[in-house]
């Protein structure tokens, strides 16, 4: 109840200020400059390199058309098939890094002894590039959709399980002792000043391990998917289709960053207390 | 000896023995000796102040007591009982000792109330409404009212501190540790807040631990000052504070509180400029 | 690095139980990979793979090869070209983004924009544009370090206490003095964590690079321990799969520790805790 209240009242606060700033209008700006350089060096001035790439106005026509050239505009549902496909690949692959990586990194960063017996099997496996398990997993899975969520897991996984054991180590030794002080057990530190002490790190984790995500699920859907965006931007290359190639990485960015805020404002939700502090400054 | 009333409504729980106490710190290698030989005597119900420069290992003396590290040799007795000495040489802790932190241990996370509730809770002896019902009686008593729903985060740190000490007696300790609480608080405030604690203490007779480097702070609030030496600590000179209680701020400017002042400014001057030479980095 | 620290660290007991820990799982891996011999069933997934006994044969025949190590080489020159450019590029630009707002207001909101497509969907437009492979691969790679130097240095350089900068003003210092005694030095730590981090992402560009214009559109790239990896696969060594896998692990891994410590031999101050 008051609790929306605060963090709308400071929504609005934060967007009327923005507004008055000279941000939004330098912001346009800096995009024009992008926009018009990617026009002017393609279409007008023909620049070598340039010469074949997409131009800016072909791109737009074609993702806004309804009857596109190659085949994928807003307008075609094939478009929404293949962001669906990858959301979902996504969706599943987060949740279940998410779900396995935080208890890991928790008790990780709690137990000494668990630590000493698991981090070190834990930093072998991790500098291991993700797309470097592409043939093992297409060996080890069947199908072509679990490789691809393997791999797109995996990358997400080893980011949270870092992230969440680099925050439990960040919390304030005193506030454990001060609970040890008041009377509670091991087992209720953990449970009362542990898990919510690390959530802000386990946030700022998830936002880095979706974006991770992201970036295993296009490498995977470009080697060995059908459908989603990254097998888009990749048979748009083959087929030489190229504006097809902008619209899909146009695409990726936005519902990479809307994934991201997504994960964003749900660490706020679930931090109300430190969404009220920040509001006041802090201290 | 102290100048402590043995009087009916002093209690009988909470006096505190140290007995010829040695901590040495061995980081890399390099043995430090925090706390000398140091023996102090507290009497049940007293205030006693603990003054010293920065760095000399009085936090050190306390965490022994509190139970978060052990000693190297020496015994600490809690009315007659062993808390820690050779063979046990780190004490568990526990309620009957709270700490006050230096830079307060509030939960975050948690409201005003349901920090104050933590112990009891953890404990599991009462019923949630009757806990409840006893952390609500007791802020309105420290004057805490109309603050039970904020964060730590959203209100003043004075006030975090009361909040804290109720906190510390929900729990009925027989000791609390005070690790400088007032140290980060502009003068203003901390004036408030000695009254206040002498308030809370005339109400609920604990022993108090109090390492402090305020000499007007110590005081004011003390019945003894045990004035100790830069590192490694050991008490160099026992001063008494025969003010009677309870005390005002009127005390502060009274011909017998200068007297002690100046008794004691003397060594405490000495012992200050022993550790700014040494270059030690505080504790 | 004392010696006797260092083997001090490695027999203790948190020692003891990592390679635990690590030889119990080699121990499963030979197990689940033998599976079909020894007990007349394949465990799941597990049982597909080769078993570490003869990965280990396979790769003590390739170190022998002289090709084997020439992936090494490729691979590393492609990580370092690109993390150099990005370095030389990055920092500039993240300093003078934290230095000067109308910049920033410009170049930041477009930079954030173009932040999350990820490199390797900058491929098939970075083959188009760029006349040769290596340089496709290189501008891909610089691309994944790039980001990350430059928001950890833009975070580093806007994060320092503004009292350094007073300090330093009223004594009298000039705003290049400034910039080369203070900025720069405080905004180091977190050029080298970005420098760090952004290591192990070029390590994953470059592999996945590797792999795809090997394995996709003609490969004409020579080599690699990406396209190693691929043409294994493709050529049904499976041994050799597991052998650049970890062969990256290893690359990787030591890169970035090297940055770590030439970047604390450039902030000694950072020791003192």
């Amino acid at each position: 109840m008051s609790q929306s209240n605060a963090t709308m009242n400071l929504t609005m606060y934060r967007i009327s200020s923005w507004l008055k700033s000279p941000k939004p209008y330098l912001m346009f700006i800096g995009f024009g400059f992008v926009l018009s350089f990617w026009y002017f060096s393609v279409e007008v001035w023909k620049l070598p390199r340039f010469q074949d790439m997409p131009a800016l106005t072909e791109v737009i026509e074609e993702w806004f058309s309804k009857d596109p050239y190659y085949g994928l505009s807003i307008y075609t549902p094939e478009y929404y098939k293949h962001i669906g496909i990858s959301l979902r690949r996504i969706a599943y692959a987060f949740f279940l890094a998410t779900a396995l990586g935080v208890p890991l990194g928790l008790f990780l960063g709690w137990s000494q002894k668990l630590r000493e017996y698991i981090f070190p099997l834990f930093e072998l496996l991790r500098p291991i590039p993700v797309l470097a398990w592409v043939p093992l997993a297409i060996i080890m899975f069947s199908g072509s959709e679990t490789p691809v969520i393997f791999l797109t897991f995996l990358a997400s996984f080893f980011a949270t399980t870092l992230n969440t054991m680099l925050g439990v180590e960040s919390i304030d030794e005193e506030y454990s002792r001060a609970a040890y002080c008041l009377g509670a057990s091991r087992w209720q530190t953990f449970v009362h000043v542990v898990v919510p002490g690390a959530m802000p790190f386990i946030f700022t984790g998830l936002q880095i391990s979706i974006g991770v995500a992201w970036f295993s699920l296009v490498a995977g859907e470009m080697v060995s998917g059908q459908y989603g965006l990254g097998y888009i931007i990749n048979t748009a290359y083959i087929m030489v289709q190229y504006s097809q190639i902008i619209i899909g990485m146009i695409t990726l960015g936005l519902f990479g960053y809307i994934t991201s805020a997504l994960v964003r404002v749900a660490g706020d939700y679930m931090m109300q207390w430190r969404v009220r502090e920040l509001a006041l400054g802090g201290d | 000896m102290s100048t402590l009333e043995k009087n009916d409504s002093m209690p009988t729980m909470g006096a505190i023995r140290i007995e010829d106490v040695v901590k040495v710190y061995d980081p890399d290698g390099a043995a430090v000796m925090a706390v000398d030989h140091c023996s102090i005597d507290i009497p049940a119900g007293e205030i006693c102040m603990i003054v010293g420069p920065s760095g000399c290992g009085k936090t050190t003396l306390l965490n022994t007591i509190a139970g978060f590290h052990g000693l190297t040799s020496g015994h600490i007795y809690l009315d007659g009982e062993i808390l820690c000495g050779p063979g046990q040489e780190k004490a568990e802790p526990g309620s009957d000792r709270i700490v006050v932190f230096q830079n307060g241990a509030l939960f975050p996370w948690k409201t005003n109330l349901e920090n104050i509730a933590f112990g009891p809770m953890m404990e599991g002896k009462l019923s949630k409404d009757e806990i409840y019902e006893k952390a609500r009686k007791m802020m309105v008593d420290a004057g805490l009212e109309g603050t039970e729903n904020a964060y730590p985060g959203e209100v003043s740190s004075g006030l975090r501190r009361r909040v804290e000490i109720v906190r510390a007696l929900m729990n009925e300790p027989k000791v609390l540790l005070f690790d400088e609480p007032y140290r980060a608080l502009d003068s203003l405030t901390k004036s408030v807040m000695h009254e206040a604690l002498l308030e809370i203490y005339y109400k609920n007779k604990v022993t108090i631990f109090f390492i402090t480097h305020d000499l007007e702070e110590a005081i004011f609030l003390g019945h003894r000052l045990i004035i100790m030496s830069s590192r490694p600590c050991k008490p160099k000179k026992i001063v008494e504070v025969d003010i009677p209680h309870p005390r005002d701020y009127s005390v502060l400017t009274s011909p017998r509180f200068r007297e002690i002042m100046n008794e004691a400014k003397g060594v405490v001057n000495e012992e200050a400029r022993k550790a700014f030479e040494a270059g030690e980095k505080e504790g | 690095m004392n010696i006797k620290k260092l083997l001090g660290k490695f027999s203790g007991r948190a020692a003891l139980r990592g390679v635990f820990a690590i030889v119990v799982f080699i121990a499963i891996w030979e197990f689940g990979a033998r599976s079909l011999d020894l007990i007349g069933w394949r465990v799941p997934f597990v049982g597909l793979i080769p078993p570490p006994s003869s990965v280990l044969t396979t790769w003590s025949n390739l170190i022998m090869e002289p090709s084997y190590w020439q992936s090494w080489y490729m691979s590393f020159l492609r990580v370092f070209t690109g993390f150099i450019v990005a370095m030389i590029v990055g920092i500039p630009l993240g300093l003078y983004m934290a230095i000067n707002r109308t910049f920033y207001g410009l170049a930041f909101p477009s930079f954030e924009i173009l932040r999350p497509i990820p490199p390797l969907a900058w491929v098939p437009a970075s083959i188009i544009f760029w006349p040769t492979q290596e340089m496709s691969i290189a501008f891909v790679t610089f691309l994944g370090a790039f980001y990350t130097i430059v928001i950890n240095v833009l975070g580093g350089a806007r994060s320092i206490n503004r009292q350094y900068l007073q300090a330093a003003q009223s004594m009298g210092a000039s705003q290049w003095d400034i910039f080369r005694r203070i900025v720069l030095p405080a905004t180091l730590p977190s050029i080298v964590v970005g420098s760090a981090v952004g290591m192990g992402i070029t390590w994953e560009v470059v592999v996945a690079a590797e792999m795809i214009s090997g394995g996709g559109s003609g490969g004409g790239a020579s080599g690699g321990l990406g396209f190693f990896i691929w043409s294994s696969y493709v050529g049904g060594s499976y041994e050799q799969i597991i052998v650049g896998m970890i062969s990256i692990g290893i690359a990787g891994y030591f890169s970035s520790e090297l940055l770590r410590k030439l970047g604390g031999r450039f902030t000694p101050w950072l020791k003192t805790r």
